[in-house]
């Protein structure tokens, strides 16, 4: 059974509304899992109704290809721990990525093969175009196949930085954006002659298709640790703009409309990130952060303290807030952090979360893993709430996070990351910092907390300090 | 004609995308990140109508991977942003000890 294009085409707007209504309701903490179910819907119905197209006439293929996918895809949901969250999108963003740049491949072959009789019957939504392929879809299948490709490359490369299954540090080399520019310039001179030659097997397009690999790879490994929230929601955007840009190629609206979507919604979490740096965004991509300027040494004599005397501390104190950054992740410190927090709290202490916007290696990621833990979101304090509340807490505990808190973004004009807002821990009248041992954090920054003089650094395995003050608590 | 029509989608589109999600709090970024991950996902009907056609072998083939890549994205995107969503949780009262 087939239906009409036109009847198919109906489905998609309600598709479309689902959809624009689910990201709508995403964006509330009350109703955000409603929203994701209706958008899933909207999804359920476009791909169910496609599934009638007239074009499609064999399903041996679909089905084996749905079936590999959606147990890939569910195992892969299920399994996935919640620090591994952002490895788990880069990759989503990455296949979703691929699948673009196959789709608008595909298309050329449908449009630069003779047609055959079996397919007579026209392709969705276009008028019998006569043989031979207009410029503008020739253009369509480039921007697809180059965006797809960029996103697809270039999560593999975010995944493999933050699964540290290579160096996450940036890798800069002398050079770099010539290199860069003669890829960019490759992929015009190949996309411009391929569009005025096309033809199936032209090496022009295995240029332009190595390339745009190539550039997704060379635009990720410059990108440092620290930087990730920003290049994984700018991926996000990617995988979006290459859906839609398969759109144009197969001329579908609703690609287009959900693509380009989630394409503009990725930018604004991307500027998002970038403000909470108070970088641009041109900053972030093409310098190697760290080695632009020298930072003012800073020297003073750190004060450790250990696990007994920072329970005294705790005990008496009335307020407290904790500032997680990426090392609890690491530490796989939040369930002992929530505990800690339970405990203080029915001591008659106030307790809040500080989340720096750019905490983490995603956006939003500690709040993520302080939600796994149970942690109510009312707990959680964004930057601009907590700063004001600094001076009147008692104990600001920082775990795992470096740069978020740095005194030397508001200070040193010097240090590489000035003009950065930060959550004032210092302000608070003691600060302790849970940390492994001495050195500097991710970016490789000197940070004059360290050396307050309201400073207690409790070294160590932050999961392992915290589960001792919380026996302490107990005991 | 079909350019232009198409291109006034695309306009639309991305207002829409700005407007809906400027104020999103910073406790939801992940998740609605996912979420929208998930929907980019649609590129799936492009990959179902290559995968479905009798016109070229190879296209079935990229198609085919095509649909298992994006249903990757589909399942595990929407599957993945339940499971954040699930965990999210006001306080109870009477509160957990």
């Amino acid at each position: 059974m087939t239906l009409s294009p036109v009847f198919i085409n109906f489905t998609y707007i309600i598709s479309a509304i689902l959809f624009i209504y689910g990201l709508k309701m995403l964006g509330h903490p009350d109703t955000a899992r409603r929203g994701n179910l209706l958008s899933a819907i909207g999804m359920f119905i476009a791909i169910v109704f496609t599934l009638f197209a007239q074009e499609i006439v064999r399903f041996e293929y679909i089905i084996g290809a749905m079936l590999a996918g959606a147990i890939i895809g569910a195992l892969a949901a299920r399994l996935v721990a919640m620090t591994s969250m952002p490895e788990m999108v880069a990759l989503f963003n990455g296949s979703g990525g691929a699948a673009s740049l196959l789709v608008g491949w595909a298309v050329l072959y449908d449009e630069l093969l003779p047609s055959a009789g079996a397919v007579a019957d026209g392709v969705l939504g276009t008028a019998g175009v006569a043989a031979g392929v207009s410029t503008f879809t020739l253009i369509t299948v480039i921007l697809s196949i180059l965006i797809g490709g960029v996103t697809a490359s270039g999560s593999v490369i975010a995944y493999a930085k933050l699964a540290e299954k290579m160096t996450s540090a940036a890798i800069v080399f002398s050079g770099q954006r010539i290199v860069n520019s003669l890829i960019l310039l490759g992929i015009v001179v190949s996309a411009v002659m391929f569009t005025m030659d096309p033809a199936i097997g032209s090496t022009w397009f295995w240029v332009l298709l190595g390339l745009s690999l190539l550039l997704g790879v060379m635009a990720v490994i410059p990108i440092g640790g620290a930087d990730m929230p920003v290049v994984i929601s700018l991926l996000n955007s990617y995988s979006g703009l290459a859906a839609c840009a398969a759109g144009f190629a197969i001329e579908n609206n609703l690609l287009i409309v959900a693509g380009s979507t989630v394409g503009a919604a990725g930018i604004i979490l991307t500027n998002i990130m970038c403000k909470a740096m108070n970088r641009s965004l041109a900053n972030v991509l093409f310098s190697g952060f760290g080695a632009v300027k020298q930072a003012s040494k800073v020297e003073g004599e750190v004060k450790p303290i250990n696990v007994d005397d920072a329970y005294l501390i705790l005990e008496s104190a009335s307020s407290v807030v904790f500032v997680p950054g990426y090392g609890m992740a690491v530490a796989q410190a939040q369930h002992v952090v929530r505990e800690l927090g339970e405990l203080l709290e029915k001591n008659g202490c106030e307790v809040n979360f500080a989340i720096h916007p750019v905490a983490g290696r995603m956006p939003g990621h500690m709040n993520v893993l302080l939600a796994e833990a149970n942690v109510p979101y009312e707990q959680l304090v964004e930057m601009d709430d907590i700063n004001p509340r600094l001076p009147n807490t008692d104990v600001a505990i920082v775990i795992g996070a470096n740069d978020v808190v740095n005194p030397a973004a508001r200070e040193d004009e010097n240090s590489p990351i000035y003009g950065m807002p930060i959550i004032n821990v210092d302000h608070a009248r003691t600060v302790f910092v849970l940390k492994r041992s001495m050195g500097s954090g991710f970016s490789g920054v000197d940070n004059p907390l360290f050396f307050g003089e309201n400073t207690r650094m409790l070294f160590g395995d932050a999961k392992q300090s915290i589960a001792g003050l919380v026996a302490a608590f107990k005991s | 004609m079909e350019a232009v029509f198409l291109s006034f989608i695309l306009m639309l589109s991305i207002f829409l995308g700005f407007e809906l999600i400027s104020k999103v709090p910073a406790t939801l970024h992940t998740p609605l990140m996912s979420g929208a991950n998930a929907i980019s996902g649609i590129t799936v009907l492009g990959a179902l109508i290559a995968a479905g056609q009798e016109h070229a072998a190879a296209a079935t083939w990229l198609g085919a991977v095509a649909v298992m890549f994006a249903t990757i994205n589909v399942v595990g995107g929407y599957m993945v942003t339940d499971r954040m969503l699930g965990m999210f949780k006001k306080k109870d009262k009477g509160g957990a000890a």
